[in-house]
Formats: C-alpha cells, structure tokens, sequence
C-alpha cells in the first residue's frame, strides 16, 4: 500500500515535471536557434515568450483534427499514440537522482514512515537494455505514420526512418556496449554509482575519462548515433521539409501531430540521460564536494536571482518591472534551498544530473542551428562504412585495455 | 498475480497469433506477430529470463519485424486474395491441425505433473540464473564453438542479402 | 483431477505444462499459417511464430531445470532467425522484382 501511495506521488509528479519539460524545451529551442541566427525569438505571449508553449498547446488542442478520407484510419490514429507512448514510457526507467529518507515522524497522534525511494519510477536490473528495446519499438510509430497516411512522401518519411533507425541501432549499441565492459552492470543506477570517486583528487571517474581505457571516441558515436535515433538535424531525412514537405507527419494536424512532436522531444530528454549516465558520470560531480562543488549550484542561482533584480531595476519593457524581480526572487528561493544543508545530498545530484543532461539538449539544439541535412545516401554510407567499423574498433581496443589491466 | 500475469499475456500472445493467420493485409499480420513477440517477452520475464527477454524485444520486434514492415511497404504488398486453395487443405486442413494440437497439447501437459508434491510450478523469481552474466559465462565457456560457428553463419547471410539485392544479377 | 487442489496449487505458481501447452498452441497456429496462407511475407512471418513458440517452450524447460542452456539455445535460434530474415527478405524482394507477384501459386515455373 505505502509502495503504491509512493509510485503515484512519484508517476504524477514525474509526469508533470517532464510534461512541462517537454513544452518548454520547444520554447528553448525556438529562442536559442533565434539567438544563433540574431533574431528575438518568441517574444509576445508573455514575458520574454515564456507563455508561449502554453499558447501552443492550446492552439493544437483546439484546432480541427482532420481525417483525411484516403488513409487507413485504425493505423492512422494508432501510429502517433504508439510514438508518444514508447516515448514516454522509457523515462520511467531513468534515475535522475540518489533518493530520498523521510524519517519517522508523528502527526495526529500516528507514526508515519520511515519513508525511503529512489528518484526512479522502476529499478530494472537490465535498465540499459530495456531502454534500448523500448527505443527500437519506437520506429513503429514513425514506419505506420508513414504508411497509412496512403501519401508518397508519407510513406518515403516512413522507409527512410525505419532504414535509418536499424542501421543506426548497431553503432549506438556497440557504443553503449564499450564503457559496460569497465562498469560491469546494466542497472542504469549502478552504472551511474560505478562512475563515482576522483582519481589524483581531481580527474572524475566517468567512463569519458575512466582509467584503462577513455570512452571518448564512444561517447561521439553515441551523439551521432543518438541524432539518427531522434530523428534530428542534421538526420533528420523522414521529415526533410524541403525534400519530403514533412515527411511521415505530412497528413497529420492538430493533436495527433502534436504528439509526434512530443514524441521527438521526449526521446531527445531519453537519450540525453543515457548518455549522461553511462559516459558523463550520472549525478557525480565534475569535481569532489571537498574543493566546493556543492555550491555551484547556489551561486548559479543566485547570480541569476542577481542579473533579475538587477534589469527589473532598469526595465526595457514596461512589464518587467514586476516579471523580472518575481524570477528574482524565485531564483534566490531555489539557491537558499540548494545551499540549505539538509536539502543538500537531495537536491546536489538532480542539480548535476539535470544540468548534464540540460547541457546535452543544448548540444542537440546547438548542431540544429549549425548543420545541414545529410543526403540520403551519405547518412546510409556514413553509418555503414565509417560508424560501424570505427564503434567495432573501439569496442575491441577497449576490450583489450580492460582485458590488460584486470 | 503470477497465474493473472501468465493468463493475460497468454491471451494477448494467443490472440495476436490467431490474427496473424487471419488477417488480410500483411501489415496487420507483422503487427500482430509484434504483439506476441512483446507478449511472449513478458512471459520470459516471469519464467527468470530477463535477458533473453530483452534481447527478444530488441531483435524479433525491434529489428526482425521492423525490416519485415520495411519490406511490406517497399513492395506496397495488398490484401491478399483467398482463391486457388487445394481441396485437400480444405476437407483435411483443420482436422489435421486439431489433431496436431492435440498430440502436443496432450504431450506437454502429461510432460509435467501439475499437481501433487512433485508438481512442477513456476514461479516468479524462483529462477534467477537468466542474467547477463550467466548468459556471457555459459556463452564464452561451453558454448563458445556454437557462438563462433553463427558469427560464420551471419557473414554468410550477409554477404547472401548483399548478393541477392544487387541491382543486377549476371 | 480435483479441482480443488489444482486451485490451490495455482495459487503458488503456474504449472510449467501450461507453458508448455501455450508454446503447442502458438505452434499449431503458427503451422496453420504456414499452410493456408498464400502471401509469401505471411507465410514467412508464420515461419518466425513456429521459432518464437519454439523458444518459449525451450525457457520454460531451462526453468524448469534451473539451467541457463534453454537461454543460449534460444539465443541462437534468434540469431539464426536474424539471418533467415535478412536472406529471406532480400530473396522475396528479388522474386517481387521479377515476377512482380508475391503470391506463392504463381511462382511456380519449376511445376510441370
């Protein structure tokens, strides 16, 4: 009874943290790309635009969702719930902190607790595979999109992704499958916990800079593998605007194409935690506790709660006199929380995992801004004849390192 | 919940395969076959074969399936027509399939006792040995021939599609 | 047999026979498939559901004997169930290509 009480505190509030995550990393990407490219970006509906996905979400749930009368109507409605439901799924599985102790405490004349949970909806034993095996139904839902649409370039979309889906699968697995070799597990939480300690007090044992063997060359592979995988710039072919109108998505309105969208965001978080922690260290610092890293994440704040206050006291616009010292007053709230000692061992690890896995996204938005799109035949040589052999490579001069060294 | 989980996706399995073999359209029959492939990955899970499980999910469904899909909609295979069957299979077909069923229903369910002290149950984490590590041990110690002989039988497969789907063939 | 004490036992686990008996089931059906169908995807899809009911029965034994070989027989029956699709597949598409049927009555020129 206290496990399942627990769960649904824990699904619910994961679901709304990733939701609006999910929202609001829309928003992200529009204003970093417009800075990338000197505009402004979503600036009307609210401060800064910051009530802009709100605005989009409405506008997509209010718009008429269109049946086209040519398509396969079961698999047309199935093809972007399947998306959207192996999307979200995977995240359960991610643990994006240590845990939690709640001691013993009383409350109207009853003892409550201890309560105990990790920050992780379920600990699988197999969590890196199973988040691969969920990854690799995600296809599904693009190949059927494309399919029952009944629509050329739908159906090209369609092929195009489940092609480049299957033959990016085989690097990112030989990727994933080089820093296991050194950490020995596939519980995404032990391999996070592998990664801890300081070798000469400094260097952090993350399997990008672990000892017999760095995972370097398998932590690009894994970007580049994982861009194909979501289906992004610069491989983004199912739905190359200017080759295909949309690709698989071309028959698609309203909320059924929202949620294609949601889709590819919630795979980009998805990937971006795998990535950060098999090869950046999980929720491990970048360097130890004892040379200050736990006040980081204060003084970030806090100069942020500063530079609010500071523009709220000369406003450009005639709102942010009251917007900008509220943002302040929130981002000094969140430091005093964040250097508040019991707090600490809490919020520390979310406050590293979240910010790798942040900086990750921004990556992703990053080569958005940078790259072109790959022709076809390139993205299929480029994963076949360079990928490939460079992941199969690596995996075995890792082998022979770790070999060598136990 | 151990016999809840095993009925449930017994059925699931049970009914995706039946629709396998009665749907027209080969897209829905690959969905279908999707669907008992997952299903049958969960009853691996109960059965202690975590890994196999996974490995499941990803081969059959995430890559076997997916190339099947693929092929389907490169072809733009229709629905199939149900002339120009045999007599034979017609008079003889179910008979001999009921008849199938029966003998390895009844040598599977007479195999076991289901019943008594020496009864055979399975049971949810009675059986723990079907992790990645013992699966890597028995693999690379008495395994090891079998293993090396299907990495052959994979470059054969490999450098046969490459053959067979050249564009032309002297 | 007394269906009380099959309750009760029920209530401790699932017998292996009836995993055994859902692998016969997925079988039959999967032999069923095999024969009345005539696209030759199908008919190869078919093919698959006879291995993975084969696979199932091959986890319920290494179950029932604690041993973990049941797994590595399975695992080399989907590696070749990996390489019969790619050569499979890749034959279907060259049968498409030139008789452009996929109808497993038609391809008959080696009949009569």
């Amino acid at each position: 009874m206290e496990f399942l009480i627990i769960t649904s505190i824990k699904l619910a509030l994961i679901l709304f943290v990733f939701m609006t995550t999910l929202a609001y990393l829309q928003w992200v990407e529009r204003k970093v790309i417009a800075h990338v490219q000197v505009r402004m970006g979503p600036s009307r509906v609210g401060p800064h635009g910051l009530l802009q996905p709100l605005a989009d979400v409405i506008k997509l749930i209010t718009k008429e969702g269109v049946l086209p009368p040519h398509v396969n109507t079961f698999y047309y409605l199935a093809a972007p719930f399947l998306s959207v439901f192996f999307a979200l799924i995977s995240i359960s599985i991610i643990p994006f902190g240590t845990g939690v102790e709640i001691p013993a405490f009383h409350m109207g004349g009853a003892t409550y607790g201890p309560y105990k949970t990790m920050f992780e909806l379920a600990d699988a034993n197999m969590g890196i595979l199973l988040v691969l095996a969920i990854s690799s139904m995600g296809v599904y839902g693009i190949a059927l999109a494309g399919w029952s649409s009944n629509n050329k370039y739908a159906l090209m979309g369609g092929l195009r992704s489940s092609a480049q889906m299957i033959s990016y699968e085989l690097p990112m697995s030989l990727a994933i499958a080089a820093p296991l070799l050194s950490i020995g597990s596939l519980n995404l939480r032990q391999i996070s916990d592998a990664q801890a300690g300081y070798s000469l007090g400094v260097i952090p044992h993350w399997a990008i800079f672990a000892f017999p063997a760095p995972q370097f060359f398998s932590f690009i592979i894994f970007m580049i593998a994982a861009f194909a995988e979501t289906n992004r710039i610069p491989f983004d072919l199912p739905e190359a605007e200017n080759e295909l109108v949309a690709g698989f998505h071309v028959e698609y309105s309203s909320m059924t194409f929202a949620s294609f969208f949601m889709a590819e965001y919630a795979n980009m978080v998805t990937v971006c935690s795998i990535a950060t922690l098999l090869f950046l260290g999980g929720w491990q610092p970048l360097w130890p506790a004892a040379y200050g890293s736990n006040f980081v994440a204060p003084l970030i704040f806090a100069g942020a709660g500063a530079i609010c206050m500071l523009h709220g006291m000369n406003p450009a616009r005639p709102f942010d006199r009251i917007t900008l010292p509220v943002f302040g007053v929130i981002f000094f709230g969140l430091a005093g929380l964040m250097a508040f000692p019991p707090t600490v061992p809490i919020l520390m690890p979310m406050f590293w995992f979240l910010g790798k896995v942040g900086f990750l996204l921004f990556v992703f938005i990053w080569i958005r801004a940078t790259l072109p799109r790959f022709r076809y035949d390139q993205l299929m040589g480029f994963a076949w004849k360079f990928l490939f052999p460079v992941a199969l490579a690596n995996l075995l001069i890792t082998g022979f390192l770790v070999a060598l060294v136990s | 919940m151990d016999l809840f989980f095993f009925l449930l996706f017994a059925f699931i399995a049970v009914a995706c395969a039946v629709s396998v073999v009665l749907q027209k359209h080969p897209i829905s029959c690959a969905l279908s076959l999707v669907g008992t492939m997952a299903s049958l990955a969960v009853l691996y899970l109960l059965l202690g074969a975590e890994f196999i499980a996974m490995v499941q999910v990803i081969v059959y469904a995430g890559a076997i399936m997916v190339l099947f899909v693929f092929v389907i909609m490169l072809l733009n295979a229709g629905e199939e027509s149900s002339k120009g069957r045999s007599w034979i299979a017609k008079i003889a077909g179910l008979p001999a399939l009921a008849a199938l069923l029966g003998i390895l229903g009844y040598a599977m369910l007479t195999f076991y006792p289901m019943v008594g002290p020496k009864a055979s149950l399975v049971h949810f984490g009675d059986f723990t040995g079907g992790g990645a590590k013992e699966i890597g041990t028995a693999l690379f110690t008495e395994y090891l021939l079998p293993f090396e002989v299907t990495s052959i039988l994979i470059l054969i497969a490999i450098l046969g599609a490459i053959v067979l789907a050249r564009k032309e063939i002297d | 047999m007394d269906p009380q004490v099959l309750m009760q036992t029920l209530g401790k686990g699932v017998p292996t026979s009836w995993y055994l008996a859902l692998s016969a089931v997925l079988f039959t059906i999967g032999v069923a498939g095999f024969i009345l169908r005539r696209n030759i995807i199908t008919v190869f899809m078919c093919i698959e559901l006879m291995l993975n009911a084969v696979n199932l029965s091959f986890i319920a034994f290494a179950h029932e004997h604690r041993q973990v070989s049941g797994h590595l027989f399975t695992f080399f029956v989907m590696v070749v169930a990996a390489a019969e699709a790619a050569v499979g597949l890749a034959i279907i598409l060259t049968v498409f290509k030139n008789r452009s049927t996929l109808n497993i009555d038609e391809i008959d020129s080696l009949k009569n």
